[in-house]
């Protein structure tokens, strides 16, 4: 009961915040058309399979993967943070740009993007509209992972407020790979494609900020090494695991954040980029 | 209401559209004719606003497009070649879609959605899923979405592609309806439909205009319009066709059926002779005696015309 209680204290409460905070935004704050944009998004994706797929097959993986692998019941402060959320931004490398892949794919696939971009719209709308409503989907999946906190708090006393730290981080890293989707999905009309290739740059990006890396590009000072040296950096300073980790313990920084959000508006500036060459 | 100067669309290196220039005045139905590939879809493209145009200028009832897109395509109705929709959604829920991105208040949703499916005879399939529509239905809900926030400018590419006999005739009525008080321009390969819907039709072929008139002006351009179709009886074929060719309004005779005391042929008028031609016929077999059966003068045919200023593109 009192696993529930905190459940319901510390989670349910924060999240419902969150929505409430989002659905203002969303009806006060953006135009009509982004919310007409964001309500037939999210409407499609449940009245195709697609949505209830992408929530069974990373539900089942994240949490079965969890417990029976990655040793969530044996370690010892019984926190979520090492086994857990150190796995989930790799689920999301393949999940994210799967519920993204459909995006502009489809409206190229069925030919639709001709009628929403003749429509009295800024081409914005239409983008910022369609992300959102899969970014909700997204968030729809973190929130129904909820059973593994409830256990972990019905059997132990864990740092609640880490464990949403965690949660904060992970959801971070699933935009930025949904932004990377919305622009890969602006280029082809084969959404087996646009999850192939946006697959491919997600784990790049995750994995060209890993500490090895940060660490064998400081230790270069010769060879030809050099030559290519900046843009390693680059796409070393790009990588997302640095600011995942630093948020997922707890730590707000502003700068972590602000590169999430750079990185995420910048991704949707692409978006809006290919689409106007796209019909050039 | 729309206005197109010198417009040019290049993709790389190929010219897709070459200087097009045309006017649609409210209460004109204008066709777009021509071969595929002549650049009908690509200047529609341009018109609203989902192209941009490599130069030239489109004046949307007044509106630069270029400088206020979104204020000039809050004017138009597109109904695009494909007739695109979104098949995980119901017609009822698909056109109300349309109606707020095309800003129709809350309060008048319903009402703009019901019109649009009435006038497009869409009452049966309205709460069906547009993936189990036939393509006759698929095309008029989207040509529903295209009239639903009832606008001044209609562009229509192909709008009765894929449809049966009585839809096309349904389309085409009210095409003709619609178009006493808005503009509209349409894109087609079926000739009797620009006569029977149009007020004024252009044909493009190679991305520039070729022809531009009301149906009938283009119908006169026709190599055969002002021909006199006769049947006649009384002398040798060939004799009767030495006479016709004897005519002086007359540039030449195509015979289309001959024997040994009739003939049936076309007689095609000298230039500017059109309207002497036929008197001159009747008198000449008055005067050689000899018995007419028909005589009649011929319109010329937008086919014809069609087939004959574009020829040399399906030649290549």
């Amino acid at each position: 009961m009192d696993a529930l209680l905190t459940l319901i204290l510390e989670f349910a409460i924060p999240t419902v915040i969150v929505a409430a905070i989002f659905a203002t935004i969303m009806i006060f704050l953006l135009p009509r058309e982004v919310r007409t944009i964001f309500k037939r998004e999210l409407k499609a994706y449940f009245t195709s399979p697609i949505a209830y797929v992408l929530f069974v097959v990373f539900l089942g993986i994240s949490s079965t993967l969890s417990f029976f692998f990655m040793g969530v019941l044996e370690s010892e402060e019984a926190s979520l943070l090492q086994p857990y959320f150190q796995y989930l931004p790799w689920y999301l490398v393949l999940i994210a740009p799967a519920v993204g892949m459909r995006l502009w794919s489809e409206e190229q696939r069925l030919g639709t993007m001709e009628l929403v971009l003749t429509m009295p719209l800024a081409p914005w709308h239409a983008i910022l509209g369609k992300y959102l409503a899969a970014a909700v989907v997204l968030f729809g999946m973190l929130v129904l992972s909820f059973p593994i906190v409830w256990t972990i708090n019905y059997l132990g006393d864990p740092d609640n407020g880490v464990i949403m730290a965690g949660f904060v981080a992970t959801y971070f890293v699933a935009l930025c790979f949904l932004a990377v989707t919305s622009v890969v999905s602006a280029m082809t009309k084969s959404q087996l494609v646009a999850l192939l290739v946006s697959v491919a740059i997600c784990m790049m990006l995750w994995l060209s900020g890993l500490p090895h890396i940060s660490n064998f590009l400081d230790s270069i000072n010769e060879g030809w090494w050099l030559l290519i040296y900046p843009f390693l950096k680059l796409a070393n300073s790009l990588g997302a695991m640095p600011h995942f980790n630093e948020l997922a313990k707890g730590v707000l920084s502003l700068r972590d954040i602000m590169f999430f959000v750079t990185f995420i508006f910048f991704c949707l500036f692409a978006t809006s980029v290919v689409i106007r060459l796209k019909r050039a | 209401m729309i206005e197109v100067n010198d417009l040019h669309k290049h993709f790389g290196s190929k010219v897709a559209v070459d200087g097009v220039s045309f006017k649609v005045k409210k209460g004109e139905v204008l066709g777009f004719l021509g071969p595929n590939g002549a650049g009908k879809s690509t200047t529609m493209r341009m018109v609203t606003g989902y192209l941009p145009s490599t130069s030239g200028q489109i004046l949307i009832d007044g509106v630069e497009l270029e400088d206020n897109e979104v204020t000039a395509k809050s004017k138009i109705g597109y109904l695009p070649e494909s007739a695109p929709l979104y098949s995980d959604m119901t017609v009822e829920g698909f056109l109300r879609f349309a109606a707020e991105l095309r800003g129709i208040p809350n309060s008048g949703l319903t009402d703009a959605v019901n019109k649009a499916i009435e006038t497009c005879f869409l009452e049966k399939v309205r709460h069906q899923s547009i993936e189990t529509l036939s393509k006759g239905f698929r095309h008029r809900t989207c040509l529903a979405q295209s009239i639903i926030h009832d606008p001044e400018i209609l562009i229509l590419d192909e709008p009765t592609d894929g449809l049966d006999p009585n839809q096309k005739h349904e389309v085409r009525a009210l095409i003709k309806r619609m178009g006493r008080d808005k503009a509209i321009i349409f894109s087609t390969h079926i000739l009797e439909e620009v006569e029977a819907a149009c007020t004024r039709a252009i044909i493009i072929d190679r991305g520039s205009v070729i022809a531009d008139g009301t149906p009938d002006e283009l119908k006169a351009k026709a190599q055969n319009a002002g021909a006199v179709l006769l049947r006649a009886s009384g002398l040798a074929g060939t004799g009767i066709q030495q006479e016709l060719e004897k005519l002086t309004e007359a540039k030449k005779v195509i015979v289309v059926e001959s024997g040994d005391d009739y003939i049936e042929a076309r007689v095609v008028p000298a230039k500017g002779k059109g309207n002497e031609l036929s008197p001159a016929v009747f008198k000449l077999c008055k005067d050689k005696g000899l018995e007419i059966q028909e005589l009649r003068v011929e319109q010329g045919r937008l086919d014809e015309l069609f087939r004959e200023i574009t020829k040399s593109d399906s030649e290549d």
